[in-house]
């Protein structure tokens, strides 16, 4: 961060550590996802103890300050980015639960005061998994992640909350939950909502796919919140809240992506047809061509906004920018991948319809995954 | 570290070539476009400014060398740069412009010190394409017999950029042509050569300014000094030397990929200012699923171009760094080719009648954006380069 921008030249190197967590995360991902992914999609349920799994990974905790407990690195977009990545190639349903604590923490880093950090920060560093989560979404055909209708209002004990969120991730366990809501004469802002409170209910919703994340519908009918639940001083900064998000999702399409290239490459490299592997004939490997090629168009766009937030420049156009390129383009490797599979793409023996079905979510989502 | 800005020092390079686009070649590109195949004598001044620059001006200071393990900010970042930049203001008048020859490249990579001496500082056109062959270069059919101190050539070849307005040209040939791949070399023909001589312009649907000959070689004799390499036709079927010039094209191609960047760019700030006129702005505020359909259309485009520049920034910069990038330059040359189709010709339509009319560029954008997915490779070669590296293909399982 010491460096500006004008110094920098154009670099694409991952520093070492980058390189080092990106192994760790690999290893995660094809031992404690790939394999528990299916089974899990088709129960609709987190596999058994997946989630205190995850927490050896220390993605919560490391940004955290050292004063409260934490491993005290400073936060880094593109770190994040890169890590995500990785876990989205084991599944992408399990790696958004599994960084969606990290989103609560760390846009209380980002915007919380020193006393919201200093509350709820310290139980993400006891080395277990803390569910907290970040709702934004709402149920409407054109939502629009600036303009929640979900609506809170100020009163002696502090404010009352209104509305509905919808596809918020881990939602029926969460015990943290970062609110987004339209204050009352004030604009946009953010509440931490604990447990559930009078009022509040939690509906477990199922999906087309991310059928493992716990994603829930709350319902706030005049739910009471303290005074102190209200994040920051108020003035909630929800276009940059959005825009890291933004980069984690992308990042998550990247990674599943990237899993989609690498299984469809060898499948079409043994399935024999005609006498020869599939993958002889250009109307196959022209496909593939295309999947390789919008994926590293994906990965350099989601790194640039990722960089970008890093390095304190203004990266709202190129994570809005981000966003729209891997919305298209995660649908159509996903589409692609099942359709080079044929018939057995369309069965569940192979994992490219889950992900066919989890990436219809990439265009969809907001406000989850903040990095 | 992690970063997908291009560095001041490049910046400061495609500001100041824009601003020679800008200057020197928009007010003349209708008329080239117009005047296909006049000399665009405007350009000589451009090309002397471009020149200076190298030496000390508007280029001056990038090609230090650096300390072993330290990042690469060079020439081939700064060549997709520069072109991107000449080339939002006219694609045609870049090619065209004197001494920009793709032979010299040739000649200053693979000559012998007396033949760059000699060839280095003319204007060189490069002769590859033949009637019968495009894409597949291996099978060209034009001969090069050695007889005493001459080489004789004997052939046609097509679309030479530059071929009628050069004085000097780069031709491959083949010295057997039963041997294949190995026994293509090129060599250097000086114009006015008996036996040489041009037989006629093409008149193309874009980049007019830039001439496009046909030159045929009958019992051309050259000495035999002018070829390019080495005579020997390697042994064992080796195609090493052909290797090595078809990887010459591995740096090319992101250079002519950032043209179809440049002409994107010229064709999509027109289109925005043009529609800010009718109340249609960017403000990347709504989703493009609830924005207006002209709005979700910019966005979709903004974003295909940083896209396909990130590609090219990405392959010339591993070219810099001295890191393979085959797979990279071919991707990156796919994606700006196909991408610089879809916007020009996107912008036109999103313009309605000010873009299809002359009186503005839009329409010659998207003429002159067709050939930057054809030329240094089709789409579809680049599509066949990326398959067979991506799924472990040689080009005899893949064709």
């Amino acid at each position: 961060m010491s460096e500006t921008a004008a110094s920098l030249l154009f670099d694409l190197t991952r520093s070492d550590e980058q390189r080092m967590n990106q192994e760790t995360m690999q290893r995660f991902a094809s031992t404690e996802m790939r394999s528990v992914a299916q089974p899990a999609d088709e129960a609709g349920k987190t596999p058994a103890g997946f989630y205190d799994k995850t927490a050896e990974l220390g993605l919560a905790l490391l940004p955290i300050p050292e004063a409260l407990g934490g491993a005290g690195v400073e936060r880094s977009p593109a770190s994040n980015a890169l890590n995500i990545e990785e876990l989205a190639m084991g599944d992408l349903s399990l790696a958004l639960g599994a960084v969606t604590p990290q989103a609560f923490v760390n846009t209380l880093l980002d915007q919380g005061t020193a006393a919201q950090q200093e509350k709820y920060l310290p139980e993400f560093c006891q080395g277990t998994f803390v569910s907290a989560t970040t709702a934004l979404m709402e149920p409407r055909a054109t939502f629009e992640p600036t303009e929640p209708a979900c609506s809170a209002s100020a009163n002696d004990n502090g404010f009352i909350l209104n509305g509905q969120k919808c596809m918020v991730p881990l939602g029926l366990d969460a015990q943290k939950i970062l609110v987004v809501a339209e204050l009352q004469d004030k604009g946009i802002a953010a509440f931490i909502v604990e447990g559930t409170p009078a009022g509040m209910s939690r509906t477990e919703e199922a999906h087309m796919g991310l059928r493992t994340l716990q994603l829930a519908t709350l319902e706030f009918d005049n739910v009471q919140i303290p005074a102190d639940a209200l994040l920051g001083d108020g003035a909630f900064d929800l276009q940059r809240f959005i825009d890291l998000s933004r980069i984690g999702i992308c990042a998550l399409a990247v990674g599943a992506c990237q899993g989609v290239l690498d299984y469809v490459k060898d499948y079409v490299n043994e399935r024999v047809a005609f006498g020869e592997p599939i993958s002889n004939r250009q109307a196959v490997a022209f496909m593939v061509a295309d999947m390789a090629i919008e994926l590293e168009n994906m990965r350099l766009m989601t790194w640039r906004a990722a960089s970008r937030a890093e390095q304190g420049l203004d990266f709202h156009k190129q994570a809005y920018l981000a966003k729209v390129t891997c919305s298209e383009y995660a649908m159509k490797i996903g589409t692609d991948g099942v359709q080079l599979l044929g018939g057995h793409g369309f069965c569940r023996e192979h994992p490219v319809e889950l992900w066919y079905r989890n990436l219809r979510a990439i265009a969809i989502l907001d406000g989850v995954a903040s990095v | 570290m992690i970063n997908l800005e291009i560095s001041a020092k490049h910046q400061d390079v495609y500001d100041k070539l824009r601003l020679v686009a800008e200057h020197m070649m928009r007010p003349i590109s209708r008329k080239y476009d117009k005047e296909e195949h006049s000399y665009p004598i405007e350009m000589e001044e451009v090309a002397k400014l471009i020149a200076g620059g190298r030496s000390g001006g508007v280029t001056a200071g990038l090609s230090s060398r650096p300390d072993a393990g330290q990042v690469v900010n060079g020439g081939n970042l700064q060549s997709v740069i520069g072109m991107e930049a000449l080339a939002w203001g006219d694609l045609g008048l870049m090619l065209g412009m004197p001494g920009s020859g793709l032979g010299n490249a040739a000649i200053n990579a693979v000559g012998t010190p007396e033949q760059v001496k000699r060839f280095g500082k003319r204007y060189a056109a490069m002769c590859i394409t033949e009637p019968g062959t495009g894409s597949d270069s291996a099978n060209i059919a034009t001969t090069a017999i050695a007889d005493g101190d001459e080489w004789v050539l004997n052939g046609e070849k097509i679309y030479v950029t530059d071929g009628d307005r050069c004085d000097t040209l780069v031709v491959w040939a083949t010295l057997d042509k039963s041997i294949g791949k190995a026994a293509i070399k090129s060599f250097i023909v000086e114009k006015g050569t008996p036996g040489c001589e041009v037989t006629r312009l093409e008149h193309k649907m874009g980049i007019r300014a830039s001439d496009t000959a046909a030159i045929s070689f009958s019992d051309c004799r050259i000495p035999r000094e002018n070829i390019l390499g080495s005579e020997e036709i390697s042994s064992g079927g080796g195609k090493k030397g052909f290797g090595g010039v078809m990887q010459t094209f591995d740096n090319t191609r992101p250079p002519v990929a950032a043209m179809a960047l440049g002409l994107a760019r010229a064709a999509l700030d027109m289109t925005e200012e043009i529609l800010q006129q009718e109340g249609v702005t960017l403000d990347y505020g709504r989703k493009p699923g609830n924005a207006s359909s002209l709005q979700a259309e910019l966005y979709k485009m903004e974003a295909e171009w940083e896209g396909a520049r990130l590609l090219v920034l990405k392959a010339a910069w591993m070219a810099d760094n001295k890191q393979a990038n085959s797979k990279e330059a071919s991707m990156c040359k796919a994606k700006a080719g196909r991408m610089g189709n879809y916007v020009t010709l996107r912008c036109v339509e999103l313009c309605q009648s000010l873009g299809y009319s002359e009186n503005r560029l839009l329409e010659k954008f998207a003429r002159d954006s067709k050939i930057v997915d054809i030329f240094e490779g089709t789409q579809q070669i680049q599509q066949l380069i990326v398959a067979r590296q991506v799924l472990g293909k040689s080009s005899s399982q893949l064709k």
